[in-house]
């Protein structure tokens, strides 16, 4: 899921301070499971920005709305019919959902309420750690499952760098070195031979660093 | 026992602490609560097991919330006791009335009362 954490609550009262007419819209997908910007969170937020204004003595109108998903046009349309009764939409999806919202009406201002952060997974409760940096060319069948792209800092392709000591990064003493996690589970998978294979230089084209990316699927396509 | 309490406390009865979430905190004093006092079992002594702890969270992010939107944080408390300590509750509920008539009343209140004059 795509991982985001909330934004503190200075930042968005200093982000929706003169829009007296609030739409904060969460969605039911990835911010939801990480707490970020669901039906709950939705209401905490505007709870606390109603009080808030209430006690500066300002007369605001914030209602609360939560669509299925912010990156799909259809749910989207859910509000097209109360979207001009507010002067902004707050929105508590990822970016993805933030910018889809702004291109479908260009003519609300639409304020992003949380940071997004990462593609990661749900370690426990409150704890989420990224997976996934949708390099657009997978190598996880021959890393043993384990992402060089996103598990090691570098993003080394042909195992640890100098810096990796006893198993940890020597960017952060807590953080495994993802090669040596590759190593173990190589080793587990009676696959080390896989480690001896040199990889070919990426193609990093595939990634962001090609320019903004598209699929296109001409079987599904409408 | 009979013990008396102060009547400016209104009880409200849930199943369990953890049934309490972050939003009703809130909505108490969004509808002009002065104060709000969760009280759950003694930590370690929770029928579901967590319950009471999965409070003490709510009310500790209540209370982070209430302070920055400047309401005060200390307007919300947890206490843990036991079903058994109706004198313990006496006095948890004669200090909370205490502190909240220290602090006067939810400032939002204030501010409304302001803008109507």
């Amino acid at each position: 899921m795509i991982v985001a954490k909330k934004k503190p609550i200075e930042e968005i009262i200093d982000m929706v301070k003169d829009y007296p007419k609030l739409l904060i819209l969460g969605c039911n997908e990835c911010v939801t499971v990480c707490e970020a910007g669901g039906k709950k969170e939705v209401a905490v937020l505007a709870s606390a920005l109603r009080m808030y204004f209430m006690n500066q003595g300002k007369d605001v109108k914030i209602d609360e709305v939560t669509l299925e998903r912010q990156c799909d046009r259809e749910y989207l349309e859910e509000v097209r019919k109360t979207i001009d009764r507010y002067d902004a939409v707050l929105s508590l999806a990822c970016g993805v959902g933030v910018q889809f919202m702004a291109e479908t009406y260009m003519r609300t201002p639409v304020l992003p309420g949380v940071d997004t952060c990462f593609m990661g997974v749900t370690e426990e409760r409150g704890v989420w750690t990224e997976r996934c940096q949708g390099c657009g060319q997978c190598v996880l069948a021959w890393t043993a499952g384990i992402c060089p792209v996103s598990r090691c800092a570098k993003r080394l392709f042909n195992g640890p760098c100098g810096g990796s000591t006893k198993g940890k990064c020597e960017i952060h003493k807590e953080l495994d070195c993802g090669w040596q996690l590759i190593i173990n589970r190589l080793t587990e998978l009676g696959r080390l031979d896989d480690y001896e294979k040199l990889m070919p230089i990426k193609d990093w084209s595939t990634e962001r660093a090609g320019g903004p990316r598209k699929v296109v699927r001409e079987d599904v396509r409408s | 026992m009979r013990l008396q309490y102060p009547s400016a406390v209104r009880i409200i009865l849930l199943p369990c602490t953890g049934k309490v979430d972050l939003i009703h905190l809130l909505r108490a004093f969004e509808k002009g609560a002065d104060g709000v006092c969760v009280v759950g079992c003694m930590e370690g002594a929770c029928q579901f097991n967590s319950g009471n702890l999965r409070a003490r969270k709510r009310v500790m992010q209540a209370q982070e919330i209430l302070e920055k939107i400047g309401i005060g944080g200390e307007r919300v408390q947890m206490y843990n006791l036991s079903s058994s300590e109706a004198p313990r509750f006496v006095q948890i509920a004669e200090e909370m009335t205490g502190k909240i008539l220290s602090l006067g009343p939810n400032p939002i209140k204030r501010a409304a009362k302001k803008k109507a004059a």
